[in-house]
């Protein structure tokens, strides 16, 4: 009988992404008493159960070998099918990330199971999970029952606390040899991209541009803040659609859907396929010098004014206060 | 070189979403529907290969009548052939039903190339590429943003955190297009012309072989209800001159708010 979870953490260059920690410390909070194991797949990764034991999982599978160095689909899925062959999980958990969203539906189907990506929220109905996962870009969700044997979650990035324990826990670490016998679509090479250093998806904090900032040669503006607050930088379809900067920064239907603790939308009116995308923000600013702009229904804070005055203005100021 | 393009049908992404009565789903009157955003670049993405390397296209669409108008499109785009997957049983399917329903009729069709988009918009599950791919056993790559075909072997460009990876392997392949791949064209007077004389083919559950096996009821996943998102509370403009503006706003974020 099925029992318990099972949660994949995603590593990449020797470190565990924070979102798979979130994923992690939400199963154990889902877990009702049941087993946690958590998954670790890839080439001399054997040190990072020590980083996935302050979660407390009740056991940690290794899957190290050079097979793994690089991700594959057919080999990172070999590797899940190994796991849950193994563990005969309830339900299996992974952050709703690039990998994650190539590798669960495809396992989820090899097992006819059933699959929910992007989670928000997950709550426990009898003995079973019930999850809800936002559609239409956040205008409207949808709450699932998940009922095959084993079935596939994976929980949006931000949403869900990392909680850990300094010290006193040792989780049972096993090693899982796992050979994959067919991988036909291969990484040869990864080329990291110009410019963001933090993650859109899972920043804490995002300052966002539009057509208000005028042109790409104003980027500056917004970057000196986010350097200040340790943001990410966004963008709206508007200025990603007139070449201004990289659909990389996209934030909204047909970008990227997030939900930082602060979204700071300077120069954005706030579209509807915009708003799709940011409104589940914890904390909105809007600086914009039209009062009528749509975003100022959905702001926190709202400041009528002009980007190129304000921005520097706030930078300056949250220096100070960090100073 | 023969390609495959699977396209959705979805609400216009302007569209105001109301639920309807009973929450199943959303009210779907009065909405205006369009190819889902992604596909756009998959379409795009076969006539480009079509053009280089020769070959038939043919696109697929599962659903009810909505499904005419954009296979209509893709005709009208250059797409050589339409196929409307079509079935009662076919209505509101979860992501796993629709990709066996799209396995069932490209598995036999000696495909090189099968094209998706990354998501359908509405949905927003991002999954049936994968699962095709699973249920035909073919290599995938998704979300990708530049693809190069040389003979019988394809090298792709997936976005991923940060970076781009690029994935190589042998035809036959899935693939799931991201904004960025290409520049959709728009269909011409004389392809929209064209595509109105074209027969769109028409396969149901049985000439999939597929009678009695899909439908919602059959699947282990459930919608049991449609909500609308909390309303965000009434936020408030800050008053005064900008730096008084600038000293409030920090002041909210760290003390009120304690987001910094």
């Amino acid at each position: 009988m099925a029992s318990g979870i099972l949660v994949f953490l995603e590593q990449r260059n020797g470190a565990i992404r924070k979102a798979s920690l979130e994923a992690l410390s939400e199963a154990r909070r889902q877990a009702n008493g049941k087993e946690v194991t958590a998954l670790i797949v890839g080439e001399n990764v054997k040190a990072l159960s020590a980083v996935a034991n302050k979660c407390k999982p009740t056991k940690i599978l290794v899957v190290d070998n050079a097979q793994f160095a690089n991700y594959s689909t057919e080999g990172y899925a070999a590797a899940l099918t190994t796991a849950i062959k193994t563990v005969d999980p309830q339900y299996v958990f992974a952050a709703n990330t690039s990998m994650a969203k190539d590798l669960m539906p495809r396992v989820a189907a090899r097992h006819d199971a059933a699959c929910v990506t992007d989670v928000s929220e997950i709550h426990v109905a009898g003995d079973r999970l019930e999850v809800v996962h936002p559609m239409y870009s956040g205008k409207t969700r949808g709450i699932f029952e998940l009922k095959s044997n084993v079935s596939f979650i994976t929980t949006r990035p931000n949403i869900f606390a990392v909680q850990e324990a300094e010290n006193g826990h040792h989780a049972e670490i096993v090693d899982l040899p796992v050979t994959a016998d067919k991988i036909r679509a291969k990484v040869t090479a990864i080329h990291a991209s110009e410019g963001q250093k933090i993650e859109l998806s899972e920043a804490s904090v995002i300052v966002a541009g539009g057509r208000g900032i005028k042109g790409p040669e104003n980027w500056n503006i917004l970057e000196n803040l986010c350097g200040t607050l340790g943001a990410a930088l966004g963008a709206s379809r508007a200025v990603v659609d007139a070449g201004w900067i990289d659909h990389q920064h996209q934030v909204g239907q047909t970008g990227k859907v997030v939900s930082p603790q602060l979204y700071i939308a300077c120069g954005i009116s706030g579209a509807i396929q915009h708003l799709a995308g940011m409104s589940s923000s914890k904390v909105i600013v809007a600086i914009n010098k039209d009062a009528e702009a749509p975003i100022f229904k959905h702001a926190t804070y709202g400041i009528v004014g002009d980007v190129f005055e304000v921005v520097p203005k706030l930078t300056e100021e949250l220096k100070k206060h960090s100073g | 070189m023969k390609i495959a393009v699977c396209i959705k049908a979805v609400p216009d992404t302007e569209t105001k979403i109301n639920l309807a009565g009973d929450k199943s789903n959303i009210d779907f009157t009065g909405v205006r529907f369009l190819t889902s955003p992604y596909d756009e670049f998959a379409i795009e993405e076969a006539l480009r290969l079509k053009e280089k390397n020769g070959g038939e296209t043919m696109v697929f669409s599962m659903g009810g009548a909505e499904c005419t108008d954009v296979l209509r499109d893709a005709l009208a785009r250059g797409v050589d052939n339409a196929t409307h997957l079509s079935d009662p049983s076919f209505t509101n399917l979860d992501p796993l039903s629709t990709a066996k329903v799209l396995a069932a009729a490209i598995k036999d069709g000696g495909y090189d190339v099968i094209l998706l988009g990354q998501q359908g918009v509405g949905g927003d599950n991002s999954q049936v590429p994968a699962m095709l791919a699973e249920l035909l056993d073919l290599p995938q790559v998704t979300v990708i943003m530049k693809l190069e075909i040389t003979g019988n072997t394809f090298k792709a460009e997936r976005e991923i955190e940060g970076a781009h990876e690029t994935v190589e392997g042998t035809l036959p392949v899935v693939l799931s297009a991201q904004k960025g791949l290409n520049e959709p064209r728009y269909p011409g007077i004389k392809g929209v012309m064209a595509a109105r004389r074209k027969e769109i083919a028409v396969k149901n559950a049985e000439a999939l072989g597929l009678a009695g096996t899909i439908g919602t009821d059959k699947a282990p996943l459930k919608l049991k209800e449609m909500a609308l998102p909390p309303e965000r509370p009434q936020g408030r403009v800050l008053e005064g001159d900008v730096d008084t503006q600038v000293k409030t706003l920090v002041e909210l974020l760290k003390k009120e708010a304690q987001v910094i």
